[in-house]
């Protein structure tokens, strides 16, 4: 009974395949698997939008959205509706194939990288040998289509947007693959899978998840880190910076255009959550042996929304980077300490089981943070300004 | 030596006190929800100006004398007046000119109060009607006489305070006009007296 309904989506799609003859087979197994991702995660979109703006209202004791339709939970549909019915309007000095095909690139990339994600059980559209490689790789053509956008627009804001979206996402790319570069050390696996499989065991009632160690933590935090700047998301939302370049590169497009840009960004957003929650959070395990008669792939949208609830917490809460701020802590400390965790996975991987490998993972990585952070601390004592020329 | 990072984990907690609280004490809710509730108006608010008529007729008892100060002096130039051609009593029992037609762009109108301030016959005040939008821009709020008149009933009952004001400083007037008249049977001059602020 609870292995049928952890293998409910599998069986269905072999009872679908049964009648289909041979020669097809791949083809509508191909389809079967990508069909279910193209109507969840738009719809986790339409859901978190809703979440979202409701979660940020509440930090800011208000409402939030509450008219359309009880509490306001028909809001996406409001949304998806108004903007099917805007005008599409493309700027003359625009080039109109690029300025098209920007959103469009940007939407089949980000859809492209959850053919790796294990959602369950046997739940993964690919299984590719370099899973976590494809991912990263994939994802990062997200900075092409951004700059098609910024630049086909013929806007100095869409520009200025889209040269500070590809500074902040190639900077923060560097400490997002290193931390994710631990994993793989450690499983000694490129593959999604298998990653997976390495963090099934429990000891009591503690899983054995790459979090619970400290190389993980750390690694896991600074995923998270760079993640929220990859998907441009506050405190990292400076390509947008609305009260500075307006909406930054997609001020340009509206109407449909608009939306999918927003359902890009969104989608970026769950699938490096998603493959955060697949290398450190132990995928789609659940978090104690008493729990595992929680179907596999619903463990893993708990703990998707989860971290999408702690990314909504972190947007109500910072203010946005200043740029060089912005580039001095990817560069002077993400990317340090993003390295120092690579040594500190390294050693506990050599090292024997025992408190002393404990000891060490941790303090070789406690002492870095303690002293890039005075470092950073230090260098930014705030002084009464004087000005020279007001009375 | 303050952690970095700490900083982040109080703001953290700060917003999650908000969220969590934001559904327990209502205290914290402070937006009203406007069309089912509203705030309860305020004694001195104002929106956008109207003429107050005394009795049940709201042409005849219009207390305008279409002087155009108000005209002159109001900073947008949004009222325009066109004086009558015969005349009729005002409250003091003189013979005054009416407005023939008086139109206000509340489009244009900012509000100010100016118009109130300087007519000297008590006739324009402001409303506090805020719900004022038409599906026609032009038209819909180029309001003429008929729509700008109300009476001095209503004006009492949404700014009692200045509205008791206003009818001291009529009675005044008009009694020492009637005592002059009375006195001396002559005519006397148009021009009231200057008024001293409220
Ligand atoms: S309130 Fe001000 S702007 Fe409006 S009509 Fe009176 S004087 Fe003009
Ligand atoms: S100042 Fe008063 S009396 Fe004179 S025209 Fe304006 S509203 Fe009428």
């Amino acid at each position: 009974m609870i292995d049928a309904l952890d293998q409910i989506f599998v069986a269905a799609k072999h009872r679908l395949m049964e009648p289909v003859p041979s020669r097809w087979q791949p083809l509508v197994s191909a389809l079967l698997s990508i069909v279910p991702l193209l109507m969840v995660f738009p719809g986790l979109f339409a859901l978190t939008t809703l979440l979202e703006r409701k979660g940020l209202g509440r930090i800011q004791n208000r409402h939030g959205p509450n008219r359309v339709g009880p509490w306001g939970v028909l809001q996406p549909v409001a949304d998806g509706l108004k903007t099917l019915t805007k005008e599409n309007v493309v700027p003359r000095g625009a080039a109109p194939f690029i300025h098209f095909l920007a959103p469009v690139v940007l939407v089949i990339v980000s859809f492209l990288v959850y053919a790796v994600l294990p959602l369950g059980r046997n739940m993964v559209a690919v299984d590719l040998d370099a899973g976590v490689l494809f991912f990263f790789a994939v994802g990062t053509a997200a900075e092409l289509a951004v700059f098609m956008a910024g630049w086909a627009s013929r806007n100095k804001y869409s520009l200025l947007g889209a040269m500070r979206a590809i500074a902040q996402m190639i900077s923060y790319e560097i400490p997002l693959i290193l931390s994710a570069v631990t994993v793989v050390m450690v499983t000694g696996s490129l593959s999604t899978v298998r990653i997976v499989e390495a963090q099934a065991e429990y000891t009591g009632w503690i899983p054995h998840w790459f979090v619970m160690q400290p190389w993980g933590l750390a690694g896991f935090i600074l995923f998270l880190i760079s993640a929220t700047a990859e998907s441009n998301r506050s405190p990292f939302d400076l390509p947008e910076g609305e009260s500075e370049i307006i909406a930054g590169y997609y001020i340009e497009y509206s109407g449909f255009k608009f939306a999918l840009f927003f359902l890009a960004e969104y989608l970026g957003l769950f699938a490096v959550s998603g493959m955060a929650i697949t290398l450190f959070l132990g995928g789609w395990h659940a978090p104690a042996p008493w729990l595992e008669f929680i179907p596999s792939w619903a463990c893993f949208f708990v703990k998707l929304l989860a971290l999408i609830a702690l990314f909504i917490w972190g947007r109500g809460t910072l203010p946005r980077f200043r740029q060089d701020q912005l580039m001095e802590f990817s560069w002077k400390f993400m990317i340090p300490m993003a390295l120092v965790n690579l040594v500190s996975a390294a050693l506990w991987q050599l090292m024997d089981c025992g408190p002393e490998r404990w000891l060490v993972s941790f303090l070789l990585i406690a002492t870095p943070y303690l002293l890039l952070g005075r470092s950073l601390f230090e260098r930014n004592q705030f002084f009464k300004r004087t000005y020279r020329f007001a009375g | 030596m303050s952690l970095l990072g700490g900083g982040i984990l109080k703001g953290m907690f700060e917003t999650a006190r908000n969220f969590f609280g934001s559904y327990v004490s209502a205290q914290r809710l402070t937006t009203v929800p406007y069309p089912e509730e509203r705030i309860p108006a305020k004694a001195n608010a104002r929106q956008f100006p109207f003429l107050v008529y005394d009795g049940d007729d709201s042409q005849a008892g219009l207390r305008c004398v279409a002087c155009q100060i108000c005209e002159k002096e109001c900073p947008p130039k949004c009222i325009s007046i066109i004086k009558s051609r015969d005349k009729r009593q005002d409250y003091k029992g003189q013979s005054q000119f009416y407005p023939a037609t008086f139109d206000i762009d509340i489009s244009v109108c900012m509000s100010c109060q100016i118009c109130a301030e300087v007519c000297p016959f008590e006739a324009i005040k402001m409303d506090v009607e805020y719900e004022l939008s038409t599906p026609d821009r032009f038209g819909g709020l180029w309001l003429h006489k008929a729509q700008l008149a109300r009476s001095s009933r209503y004006y009492r009952q949404i700014h009692p305070q200045a509205a008791a004001d206003s009818d001291g400083f009529m009675a005044a007037e008009s009694s020492k006009a009637r005592a002059r008249v009375g006195a001396s049977a002559a005519p006397v001059g148009l021009a009231p007296q200057p008024r001293h602020a409220e």
